[in-house]
């Protein structure tokens, strides 16, 4: 089946995929959404967020990272899976610190408009309130670990996209934190404000300074339309 | 004093040879000399490899061997798994913060000793225990303590330990029960020579026949392992044995490492002949170090014997040989892709599957990973036939299997039965009167009621890895279970957010109901929450974590309705206790309405 076309089946609907496709990918070009956080189609899988399993013929897989395989069954947009990720995005939500009203990335955060996407209201689930550091060192970019979600993007952009290794992780379970590639905090690596890896942060952790209210509340990415409509929009206007 | 520093740091890097796949060996040795592995130390040791300092610190951070802060000379690492408290460990516990004058987590003011807890570390069947330096202390009693330590403090090595290594070993060995395929007499070779004397695919034909499953838990045929990745193509093979047994309650292969390390070796070196490998590895948890001369020993006896080298029995162009790769204390790494990852001097954080090991493995090469007990099966099926062993056991389940047994019982310690024994007679043979339940497969298998002591140990009822923790009437179970929970917090890699974040939540919720803070909606939640991170997670540790609390819920259900309170909601914020300080501090005590206390 080297240069056929596949085809899977998502949710009783066909959809094409071609060999070397992720499901997720092959989801995406066809207009279906599978919802992802630590997902970046620049990037290699980190399979971190699991927000995109999906039952590969009953059994749960993470679809970023499954390989896409001619029949296929694939369970998507389900009642279960989507409690399953809402409770996941609720866990992200207590782990860390986010405060979105006084968050800059507020209306740009993908961890703020899955759970509008997926219906979380408020956490039911208790904060876990942990202490996290602030790096403020480098003179263009910060990192605020209270928003981090440990996607690992940021780490995987500096690798691939970028060339560097400016982060990685440290620590284990739940005291797992990103770490950065210099002794004494970000400044003290090549980090530059031109990096890739500078602006491909899902949430408020890790940003570019003086830039946070450049686009006014109101006119961002998710202020109108929910997280995923982009690639739900390939399949509304074929 | 810095020179020299940078010269030891720099010698140790040489001395494996600048592999960054051997940075958990540097990494060992310089935490040994040093005590703990500092920011200075890791960015020394990123500069010898050519690597970032990101990468040293994400390794060194993971496990629970290497300390980042300086240490006493001594570490005193107290089992704290569920057996070994259920048998006295946290009265020697008590018995340490005295005499060492500092808590847990914390290092004496002479700097001289640090205390630690660790988990299981394979002595359930012997408890209290510790590992002192990598030395195994058994059956500590309190009024040990504070010999041990005086000892320790004079820098003798102390009290009861003993320099070196297994001879030496206080530990005890605990074969109750000897079988026909493991713990039987052997002639070293014997399944090599007739291996050579078979083409690989009879090798993994016999196997077929026999029908042996992995014995770590998972039951994946074994000859369909070896022959995918017999299969694979690629310019090396790998066999790896997973000994790492982390699973609390389970010692199975500390027995088998001591008295059968020969037939453990046979059984990888048939492995390696079968697949193609010139090359395996015996992944051993570092809570084993003390077993490590020992190992080495037998390895180099064999090279003499011409059993493992080059041409190995004859066999022109049979090469194989085997390297002893130490852990530094990580549940996960039992996991086969965490414990490739580890292999390679990383963290030990699981792949995602596919691919498979077998298909990408060890520096992406393809790799058959097995447990101790299996590369023993498949040495004496080699050696006596697939009929002899499928006529042991069950349907689905052939041979016999090592059972680890511990907890309320009069004989606790290694079995090796046939399959298909049921819950009831295993609990006669290790005289376990009245017990009320019984964790088979350790916390990520199941807690049996005896309702279900009918059923029988197999793949297709029962299945187990071998732990098998008895609990007697007096035992409070749900108690046990916290502890399990807390176990898999400790253990969880972090890798995957419904794993990292979810054990935590699930100990949070379990201790609102067990301090009776609960209602009917919160053993909801407690369910959603398990069903959530089994489902979710992205390795077997996330996906078995919530067992503990799902079976009990199941299997032990009033409990758990005894516990609760009626009505919607009882909030786990409790206002007197986060206002006590400030009370305490202006002297003033307000008088806080019923509702809200």
């Amino acid at each position: 089946m080297s240069d056929e076309t596949m085809t899977i089946i998502i949710d009783g609907v066909e959809v094409a995929a071609q060999p070397g496709q992720t499901i997720l990918e092959a989801a995406d070009q066809a207009g279906v959404y599978i919802p992802r956080l630590c997902y970046h189609p620049d990037l290699p899988p980190g399979g971190h967020c699991r927000l995109c399993t999906v039952k590969v013929n009953g059994r749960p897989a993470s679809s970023c990272t499954f390989p896409a395989s001619d029949g296929l069954v694939i369970e998507n947009d389900t009642e279960e899976l989507n409690a399953f990720r809402r409770t996941i995005v609720e866990m992200l939500f207590v782990e860390g610190n986010h405060h979105c009203p006084s968050c800059e990335a507020s209306g740009d955060c993908e961890l703020q408009a899955m759970a509008y996407r997926l219906g979380l209201l408020t956490p039911t689930l208790p904060y876990l309130r942990q202490p996290r550091q602030l790096d403020a060192s480098h003179k263009d970019v910060y990192i605020d670990r209270d928003r981090c979600i440990l996607c690992g993007r940021c780490s995987r952009a500096s690798k691939v996209e970028d060339g560097k290794t400016v982060f990685g992780f440290e620590g284990r379970g739940i005291h797992k934190r990103i770490a950065v590639d210099g002794a004494k905090g970000l400044s003290d690596t090549d980090m530059s404000v031109a990096d890739e890896a500078a602006r491909i942060c899902p949430t408020g952790c890790l940003r570019v300074k003086r830039e946070g209210y450049r686009v006014p509340v109101g006119q961002r990415t998710y202020d109108h339309t929910p997280i995923g409509s982009d690639i739900e929009h390939k399949k509304a206007t074929r | 004093m810095a020179e020299d520093y940078a010269k030891l740091v720099n010698e140790t890097v040489e001395k494996f040879g600048k592999d960054r796949g051997r940075l958990m060996d540097i990494a060992r040795a310089l935490h040994a000399e040093l005590g703990h592995l500092s920011e200075d130390t890791i960015g020394l040791v990123a500069d010898a490899l050519g690597i970032h300092r990101v990468e040293v610190r994400d390794m060194a951070s993971f496990y629970a061997f290497f300390s980042r802060e300086p240490k006493g000379r001594a570490t005193i690492r107290l089992c704290n798994a569920v057996v070994e408290r259920m048998k006295g460990a946290d009265e020697v516990a008590k018995a340490f913060e005295e005499a060492v004058g500092c808590s847990f987590g914390e290092t004496s003011e002479d700097g001289k000793i640090s205390l630690e807890y660790t988990p299981c570390i394979g002595m359930s069947d012997q408890p209290p225990s510790a590992l002192v330096n990598g030395v195994v202390l058994t059956r500590i009693r309190p009024q040990d303590v504070p010999g041990i330590v005086a000892a320790l403090r004079k820098g003798e090595g102390g009290g009861r330990l003993h320099e070196g290594g297994y001879e030496s070993s206080e530990v005890e060995l605990n074969l109750r029960q000897t079988g026909p395929v493991v713990f039987a007499p052997m002639e070293r070779g014997a399944a090599i020579r007739k291996a050579v004397n078979m083409t690989a695919d009879d090798v993994i034909n016999e196997l077929n026949r026999a029908r042996v499953r992995g014995r770590g838990g998972a039951g994946f045929p074994t000859a369909m392992k070896w022959d995918f990745c017999r299969k694979a193509e690629a310019d090396a093979h790998y066999v790896v044995c997973n000994g790492d047994e982390g699973e609390p309650g389970t010692f199975k292969d500390r027995v088998i490492l001591t008295e059968q390390a020969d037939l453990l070796f046979e059984g990888m070196t048939v492995a390696g002949y079968a697949i193609g490998a010139q090359e395996g590895f015996l992944y051993l948890r570092g809570e084993y170090e003390y077993l490590i001369g020992h190992l080495q020993q037998t390895l180099a006896k064999r090279r003499r014997l011409g059993l493992l080298g080059e041409n190995i029995c004859g066999r022109e162009g049979f090469n194989f040989d085997i390297r002893i790769q130490l852990g530094a204390g990580a549940y996960v790494c039992g996991e086969e892709s965490a414990l490739i990852e580890s292999l390679e001097g990383k963290r030990g954080a699981p792949r995602d599957r596919p691919p498979f090991p077998v298909q990408k493995g060890y520096l992406s090469r393809p790799s058959s990973v097995n447990n101790v007990e299996t590369l023993c099966c498949a040495a004496r099926i080699i050696e006596h036939g697939a009929d002899w062993f499928a006529a042991m056991g069950t349907k689905d389940s052939t041979g016999t299997k090592l059972l680890s047994v511990s907890g309320d019982c009069e004989r606790p310690g290694v079995y090796e039965l046939e399959y298909g024994i049921t819950v009831e007679k295993l609990l006669e043979l290790v005289g376990a009167d009245g017990a009320q339940a019984v964790q088979i497969g350790g916390p990520s298998g199941q807690c049996l009621a005896p309702k279900d002591f009918g059923r029988a140990i197999s793949f297709e009822d029962v299945p187990t890895g071998g732990s098998v923790i008895v609990f007697g009437p007096e035992r409070n179970l749900l108690e046990c279970m916290r502890q399990f929970i807390e176990f898999f917090v400790d253990e969880s890699c972090g890798w995957c957010a419904p794993c990292r974040v979810g054990t935590t939540l699930l100990l949070k919720q379990l201790e609102k109901v067990l301090e009776g803070k609960g209602t009917r909606a919160d053993l909801d939640q407690l369910e959603r929450l398990g069903v959530t991170v089994k489902t979710m997670s992205r390795c077997g540790l996330g996906q078995t974590a919530a067992n503990p609390i799902l079976t009990t819920l199941r299997n032990f259900p009033d409990l758990y309705d005894n516990l609760i309170k009626p009505g919607d909601f009882i909030p786990s914020f409790d206002l007197k206790k986060a206002i006590a300080e400030s009370c305490a501090i202006t002297g003033r005590n307000p008088e806080l309405e019923e509702e809200h206390v």
